[in-house]
């Protein structure tokens, strides 16, 4: 426990000197209710960044999703997100069988938990946003006293592209958007593009 | 003279006027303000706060020798880079180009200067990198946007480590009759040229009516550039006793440092504009990032270097 948790700060403390990340809170603060921050993703560190730019007691209590598919596969990955990001673990192929993933992130928020989500549903390697899976609609459906709160990380996708093995430390930006509203009957396609463009709306112009 | 003796004098009297400034700061809080939250009185607080641990900084280098000088200005080349790099636009194919300029060309620069290897240390990045990063940026098989690319990250490189590595070349200097002081031709550049930016931001804010150039700096005024410059012009020429020139010589040197350094923080401001962005980061409180601090230094010391070795060099 103890060193789950000291390994956790040093994992905080080496993406922060790495890339001296700054967070703008742009119309909302830090808070401890149920949350579920949902980012771009460039990166495996994506979700550390939020992390280390998280309050410490909130840190504890927010939790990545993050697909079973990678960080069950090797010993050293299961006890990364198992044991230090205590991260939800989801299954996101089409054909499976397991436990329902919206009934799996739910719980934590039940909990009292926050959860980092990556709507896109795979790091993205080109500019932009790729369309949103459905699940940010469901677990918003299912848990109106959630907030939603976009979040754009600006540069971690250049600081480390996939694949390569040493990072440039270039600066990262994290804007924290306000939280978005809910609309009394939205359609799903609706709401999802709404909270696109929410998150779209945090990056810099494009050049 | 003892060198430093001088640097004791100098650096003496930088912290008194610190000191003198605070005074005023803390006053005009108390006085104007009243204690109450005010944008300006509170910047310039800030900005004061942070030029007390900057001058301590530079104090501390120069007490360690001329490695910490050479080791201060290669962590501040660094900053700058990192600031320069994450508000440009680049690629995935750029990626190897970026770790060659970090972690291969920045150390070599300033390995050159303590190593006293000046033929290298001229052409390093405008000859050597200035060939091969493009080289490892087209093994990316990216021609998206290619030369814009390939050229800001050379504009980078020239402007943070290059330009600024000529500061502690300074050390490398061989002048007759000035052996061993060699330190304070270092702290006369940085001193003259950043009492520049002071004195245009205070004139500026006391007279300041008629705009440089509105497009380019909301901030920078004709009033503040002419009495900036004219003011630092005369602290570099009464500075005349801690360098090898003689009085004139040390005013129009400074006059044409103070003038580089302008046009580094005009040009820099352009690029800042174009990009949407007031600082290029939030490093130093109330100054915005390094290279918002440094732009006018980058600019102006290679001007400074060659003056001095053409002039001054046997």
């Amino acid at each position: 426990m103890f060193l789950d948790r000291l390994l956790a700060s040093a994992l905080c403390g080496f993406a922060r000197a790495l890339t001296g990340v700054r967070a703008l809170w742009l119309g909302s603060e830090p808070d401890a209710r149920p949350r579920v921050y949902f980012a771009n993703h460039r990166s495996h560190g994506d979700f550390v960044l939020i992390w280390a730019s998280l309050p410490p007691p909130l840190r504890r209590r927010t939790r990545p999703v993050a697909g079973a598919d990678y960080w069950l596969t090797t010993p050293l990955r299961r006890f990364l997100i198992n044991r230090v990001f205590r991260g939800v673990c989801i299954d996101r192929r089409p054909g499976r069988s397991g436990p329902n993933p919206v009934a799996q992130m739910g719980e934590a928020l039940a909990a009292g938990e926050s959860l980092i989500l990556f709507p896109e549903g795979t790091r993205n390697m080109g500019d932009g946003l790729l369309p949103f899976k459905s699940g940010l609609h469901h677990l918003a459906k299912a848990h109106p006293e959630a907030e939603l709160i976009p979040v754009w990380i600006e540069n971690l996708g250049r600081v480390m592209p996939k694949g390569s093995l040493i990072p440039v430390p270039l600066l990262c930006t994290l804007s924290f958007g306000p939280p978005l509203t809910p609309v009394e009957g939205e359609s799903r396609d609706a709401f999802l593009s709404r909270a696109r463009s929410a998150l779209l709306d945090l990056a810099p112009p494009a050049d | 003279m003892n060198a430093s003796h001088d640097l004791i004098a100098v650096f003496g009297g930088i912290f008194g006027l610190l000191a003198v400034f605070s005074l005023i700061g803390a006053g005009l809080k108390y006085r104007v303000a009243r204690g109450q939250p005010h944008g300006v009185i509170d910047n310039l607080n800030a900005r004061i706060k942070a030029w007390w641990a900057m001058i301590a900084l530079i104090g501390a280098a120069i007490w360690i020798g001329s490695w910490g000088v050479i080791a201060l200005f290669a962590f501040i080349s660094f900053q700058c880079l990192r600031e320069f790099i994450s508000l440009t636009h680049t690629r995935l194919g750029d990626h190897r180009a970026l770790l060659w300029s970090f972690f291969v060309f920045l150390p070599a620069q300033y390995w050159l200067i303590a190593t006293n290897w000046y033929g290298l240390f001229s052409i390093l990045i405008p000859v050597y990198a200035f060939l091969l990063l493009p080289i490892s940026s087209s093994l990316g098989a990216d021609t998206t946007r290619f030369l814009e690319r390939a050229a800001k990250v050379q504009w980078g490189l020239m402007i943070c480590v290059y330009c600024l590595s000529h500061v502690p070349a300074l050390l490398t200097l061989d002048i007759a009759g000035y052996a061993g002081r060699n330190m304070l031709l270092i702290v006369f550049l940085i001193l003259t040229v950043q009492s520049s930016d002071v004195f245009q931001y205070v004139w500026g804010k006391l007279i300041g009516k008629r705009k440089v150039s509105p497009a380019i700096s909301p901030s920078k005024t004709v009033e503040g550039l002419v009495g900036g410059v004219l003011t630092s012009t005369a602290v570099g020429a009464a500075l005349w006793w801690i360098t090898p020139f003689t009085p004139l010589e040390a005013g129009l040197i400074a006059l044409v440092i103070n003038v580089m350094g302008f046009f580094g923080g005009f040009v820099l401001s352009a690029i800042k504009r174009d990009r949407g962005v007031k600082d290029w980061g939030a490093m130093i409180e109330g100054h915005g990032g390094m290279l918002d601090r440094v732009d006018s230094i980058s600019f102006s010391a290679p001007i400074f270097f060659h003056i001095v070795r053409y002039g001054w060099v046997a």
